[in-house]
């Protein structure tokens, strides 16, 4: 038995306000700042892996066009496409989020889950194939074209797994985050939910989407 | 930054914009233009960073303190990269790294 009162504490019609925020609109600029600024930490983290990538490919035009071939153009294209759907889900999800239908939300980021899934299972078989023909860096790497040397080869396949591997983790951590939100968003159904969270796991995946608009073509469709 | 409700509508031709853009930068790369394949694939692929930034991060709406801190995030992407190839582009050709391009 609880009086009303009570229940209007625990089910807030209106969006809780830190004390720190002037309004509502001061926090949310806030918060959004605030992830702008860890995204650029995050540029700065995958830039370091691009610069490597600039100098090592201007170095060695033709071994990194060598290199390259034997990446799987379909599949790296398909990956991107399936990167750009769940970015327009996760898009949708932020919308819903808005406008405060909970199920639509929770339906977005499932989608928005399962096209990363699907993502990071096309890259498993990706890293699989590598594996299998001698291409991962290490004492077993083998080439396997004369006209082509080891080392340099090598460090094509150094890059494109560090590379790939970082941008790889960053969709998981996606996942894992919005297993959270999902939880929350189902846990707090009978209130007014405050958009950010969703809207900020936005900002991220989207972030995520972008790095690899450029690993697509930088890895898999190097020109001649 | 008010909370701005963006049409599905938009939301969609950016999607349809952004496959389109991914199809050109599959055919191009079937192309042999030399130094330009890199040029081009970069250009296009900005122009889905433009669209994904501008509607699905919702920039275009942003305050301008979004704004200023996502144009730092590339300004020091840029410094980086120019400092770093500062180094290698005017190295000795006998030294270790690149030669200075004719």
């Amino acid at each position: 038995m609880t009086t009303h009162q009570e229940a209007i504490e625990h089910h807030p019609d209106e969006l809780e306000l830190g004390h720190q925020f002037e309004d509502i609109e001061q926090q949310t600029e806030a918060y959004t700042v605030g992830m702008w600024v860890f995204l650029v930490t995050e540029i700065m983290f995958f830039g370091g892996l691009f610069a490597a990538y600039i100098v090592y490919r201007a170095l060695y035009p033709e071994i990194w066009y060598a290199a390259h071939e034997k990446l799987d153009k379909v599949l790296g294209g398909v990956n991107t496409a399936v990167l750009l759907t769940s970015s327009f889900t996760m898009a949708l999800a932020v919308r819903s989020a808005m406008l405060n239908r909970w199920k639509a939300q929770v339906s977005y980021l499932l989608a928005t889950m399962a096209f990363a899934i699907t993502f990071l299972v096309i890259k498993y078989f990706e890293y699989k194939e590598k594996f299998e023909h001698h291409l991962f860096p290490g004492p077993n790497f083998n080439f396997g074209d004369p006209g082509v040397p080891n080392d340099k080869a090598q460090m094509f396949f150094n890059l494109y797994f560090a590379m790939t591997g970082l941008h790889g983790a960053h969709v998981l951590i996606g996942v894992i985050v919005m297993i959270a939100l999902v939880i929350r968003t189902i846990n707090m159904r009978n209130q007014r939910q405050d958009f950010i969270p969703v809207e900020l796991a936005g900002l991220y995946w989207h972030f995520v989407d972008i790095v690899w608009i450029f690993l697509f073509p930088l890895l898999y469709l190097i020109g001649r | 930054m008010q909370m701005h409700i963006v049409p599905v509508r938009v939301y969609f031709i950016v999607y349809v914009l952004l496959m389109i853009l991914l199809f050109v930068t599959y055919w191009v790369a079937t192309m042999h233009l030399g130094r330009w394949n890199t040029v081009v694939a970069m250009l296009v692929a900005m122009v889905k960073t433009s669209l994904v930034a501008l509607f699905f991060m919702h920039l275009y709406y942003s305050g301008r303190l979004t704004h200023v801190w996502a144009a730092v995030g590339f300004l020091f992407l840029v410094i980086m990269f120019g400092l770093t190839m500062n180094d290698y582009i005017t190295r000795e050709p006998s030294a270790p790294g690149l030669s200075v391009p004719e």
